[in-house]
């Protein structure tokens, strides 16, 4: 018995002492990159540096081409472009092994995490120094940069959210154009059902399932203007009617068809990033989806007659009617980065340059973020895809608050969705303001507070 | 834990013949102790490594806010403060998780241990069956998992379609909250193989002669299985029992991917947490909240604070489990 108490003694003993020694996170060379930068150099030093995005293959090569500009404008200075990095990968890069010069996210909610650690430097000095201003950027990409002031991003191409409609089969229900209300939506989205002989669903107008797809709370809250934070940065999703508003009418919409029948239709409907999406299969007839299903529906499905427009809105508010959500990528230079000066060139390069820009949006179609880009006759024409470049600029549009504990709020209310569109929440109002107090005292232990 | 004031001491006063064997004995006893710290360093190094300091890590981190890439700052007991007053979706996931403890656990026990006796029925192919029924086991989980949501989808899957053909409409299985857990124990039950092929090494084992005096005193096959079989297997039934009741605390993957893919989404727009708990969190087993807390959301301290309790959740468990078994647990040579 002593025995093992004395090896046990000793491993105690151990791993107490490991635990002194890698206990605290060493910061050695944390602010190498963080202080102010050298005075501007007429010409980069040459060097190899790296590039982290999370594209990949077709996409992937875009942004190789995309870079091959940079590296013409800088002789000497070679980028090695990594591809399939996710956010994970960006976090363990900024505690240890080898960081890139520049990582590009496609979670902007993740912009406060990056921001407040200090994860991804601060690129104020920069931009003053090279006169830089971020007037360039439309609003929202601009908000969801930073957080609590500290810019550490910059957007590197954006998403607009829309409404897309199969204009064949608006054309045989006798209906004209797109939906501009959501009273119309639902009109549309009526007509254009079809149900099968046993009384199942074979074609749906208009699927309001919430975590479908790309049907979240995000996109659908500008057809009602639903505001996710009070001025005091509350939560605000029940005290503002919108939400409340815009869950009403959904679950109606969802009543109309029956909440299982719509499951069980999801369940046979094929993933939405494949050839088989039912969009593009002729399965919804309807649907709200990002800017990018153009060029995947191009690819997979060249045929389909179809339009974009904005997001239908509440009937009361009219006059939102342009605007949708949007949300996008967004790049910065992490603080453990080898070649600040050079990763700083090449991320100006990349999300400033209107030549760069209009490169990548043509490539990728993503809505490109600086104004004067998205209006370059460069761009390729496709009234399609304009359809979202004029929502991305419309000022309507709106985009999720950044915070510190990244999309957790947008979690713990889809929870709340979920239970309300399948017929489980009794009293909604009480439900939303119920999230908001669970919101709000999430993120206060995200920032490390105590409980309110 | 030093020599050293036995040996100066013992310098002091005159030596003695029996001082003098004190000390051989002494120092000969902390030779053996050398020499068992020596041979059990391995063991000692990997377990400070590997177990002792992640466990005080982690117990340190729960006391902080900790977002992975500051420093952890000390806040006290703040996390465990929000932990018991306000979050409400732990406790959501503590029930999820008692539930695979109540039902699939048992379950599992029962399922293994049935298959297993009618493997040692077989009277021929015990080989072949045992093969069979033990594949599963081999599936790895994110691959038998895809499989389990493709045969019970309620739109195109052929569990369905068979029910229909005999008049019953399937569930939604994966996409109703009602059916979700009941459809991952189906997987996890046809995944009993590990266990299985334990109940049949001891089913084996159980002593010829105790089933022939019992049938020779007149027990039937059920009398023989409770008061033969039963007793004569206990410590593999509370074996299984309690690795069973630690791996539902743990269930994970299965439940990570089943969300993912009923949900529908692909999860593209760089957030793969969208769909954790799916439908309406009734999957949010606590793993898989303690996960999204610490890697999605950078609250590592939450999630430590949370992995503290879990420990202690299943200590307490398993203490009770194996208290509690010593009225039924009977172990051969009759120690006890």
């Amino acid at each position: 018995m002593r025995r093992i108490a004395i090896a046990l003694a000793a491993a105690l003993f151990l791993a107490v002492g490991a635990g002194a020694c890698g206990g605290t996170d060493d910061d050695d060379n944390a602010d190498k990159a963080a202080g102010a930068p050298a005075a501007k150099a007429d010409k980069l030093e040459p060097a190899e540096i790296t590039l982290w995005v999370g594209f990949t293959q077709r996409e992937l090569k875009v942004f190789k081409d995309a870079v091959k500009g940079f590296e013409e404008k800088n002789p000497g200075v070679t980028v090695k472009v990594v591809g399939g990095i996710n956010d994970d990968k960006i976090i363990a890069a900024s505690r240890g092994g080898k960081a890139p010069d520049v990582a590009q996210s496609f979670s902007a909610d993740n912009a406060g995490a990056f921001c407040s650690s200090g994860a991804w430097i601060d690129l104020k000095s920069y931009m003053e120094r090279d006169g830089i201003s971020d007037d360039i950027f439309p609003p929202a990409p601009r908000s969801y940069t930073q957080f609590e002031g500290t810019r550490c991003a910059l957007p590197m191409l954006a998403d607009a959210y829309g409404l897309y409609y199969n204009t064949e089969m608006l054309e045989k229900a006798g209906l004209d154009g797109p939906p501009k209300t959501v009273s119309e939506l639902v009109d549309y989205a009526k007509k254009l059902t079809v149900k099968n002989s046993d009384g199942s669903l074979k074609v749906v107008g208009f699927n309001p399932v919430m975590g479908w797809y790309s049907n979240t709370p995000a996109n659908f809250g500008p057809m009602f203007g639903g505001k996710w934070v009070d001025e005091s940065g509350k939560s605000s999703l029940g005290s503002d009617p919108a939400w409340e508003k815009l869950l009403t009418w959904q679950k109606k919409l969802i009543d109309f068809y029956g909440y299982d029948k719509l499951v069980k239709f999801q369940a046979g409907l094929g993933d939405e990033f494949s050839a088989s999406n039912a969009f593009e299969k002729g399965k919804v007839a309807m649907n709200v989806d990002g800017e990018w299903r153009t060029a995947f529906i191009a690819d997979e499905a060249p045929d389909l007659p179809y339009g974009t427009a904005p997001v239908p809105v509440d009937d009361d508010k009219p006059d939102l009617y342009g605007g949708g959500y949007t949300t996008g990528n967004i790049a910065g230079i992490p603080k453990r980065a080898e070649h600040p000066e050079h990763g700083w060139a090449l991320l100006k390069y990349l999300t400033t340059d209107d030549e760069a820009m209009v490169f990548l949006s043509n490539g990728l179609r993503n809505v490109p973020t600086t104004a004067s880009s998205a209006k370059s006759p460069d761009l390729k024409p496709d009234p399609k895809f304009d359809t979202f470049v004029k929502i991305f600029a419309d000022p309507n549009t709106t985009t999720t608050p950044v915070t510190a504990a990244g999309s957790a709020y947008q979690e713990l209310f889809n929870g709340f969705v979920n239970k309300w569109q399948a017929g489980r929440v009794d009293e909604l109002k009480a439900g939303l303001q119920d999230i908001d107090k669970q919101i709000d005292a999430q993120l206060a232990n995200a920032e490390g507070q105590q409980v309110p | 834990m030093s020599i050293a004031p036995a040996t100066t001491g013992a310098l002091d006063r005159p030596p003695s013949a029996a001082g003098d064997r004190r000390r051989a004995r002494k120092r000969a006893r902390w030779r053996r102790r050398l020499i068992v710290l020596g041979f059990m360093s391995p063991w000692v190094v990997g377990f400070g490594f590997f177990v002792a300091y992640p466990l005080i890590a982690t117990v340190y981190f729960s006391f902080t806010h900790y977002d992975l890439l500051e420093p952890a700052r000390w806040i006290g007991t703040a996390n465990y403060e929000y932990m018991f007053s306000e979050d409400r979706q732990i406790w959501g996931a503590v029930k999820n998780t008692l539930w695979l403890v109540a039902i699939m656990v048992p379950l599992k026990v029962l399922f293994a241990f049935g298959v297993a006796l009618m493997l040692t029925r077989a009277r021929r192919g015990i080989g072949f069956f045992r093969a069979i029924f033990y594949l599963p086991a081999l599936a790895p989980p994110v691959a038998a998992t895809l499989g389990f949501v493709y045969l019970l989808n309620p739109a195109t899957g052929p569990v369905n379609a068979v029910l229909g053909v005999v008049g019953i409409e399937g569930p939604l299985w994966f996409g109703d909250p009602g059916w979700s857990k009941p459809a991952l124990t189906l997987l996890l039950l046809w995944g009993v193989g590990n266990t299985m092929i334990i109940f049949v090494a001891a089913l084996v084992d159980v002593p010829r002669h105790l089933y022939e005096s019992a049938a020779l005193d007149g027990a039937g096959p059920l009398q023989r299985l409770r008061w033969v079989t039963l007793p004569a297997i206990s410590p593999v039934i509370l074996f299984s029992v309690v690795i069973g009741t630690i791996e539902a605390l743990q269930l994970f993957t299965q439940a990570y991917v089943a969300a993912q893919i009923a949900a529908g989404s692909a999860s593209s727009a760089g957030d793969p947490s969208n769909d954790l708990g799916y439908p309406e969190d009734s999957t949010l087993f606590y793993p898989v909240l303690l996960f999204q807390q610490g890697f999605r959301f950078f609250n590592m301290g939450y999630a430590a604070a949370m992995a503290v309790l879990m420990l202690v959740v299943t200590l307490a468990i398993t203490l009770v489990i194996v208290r509690n078994s010593r009225r039924w647990v009977h172990y051969a040579g009759g120690g006890r």
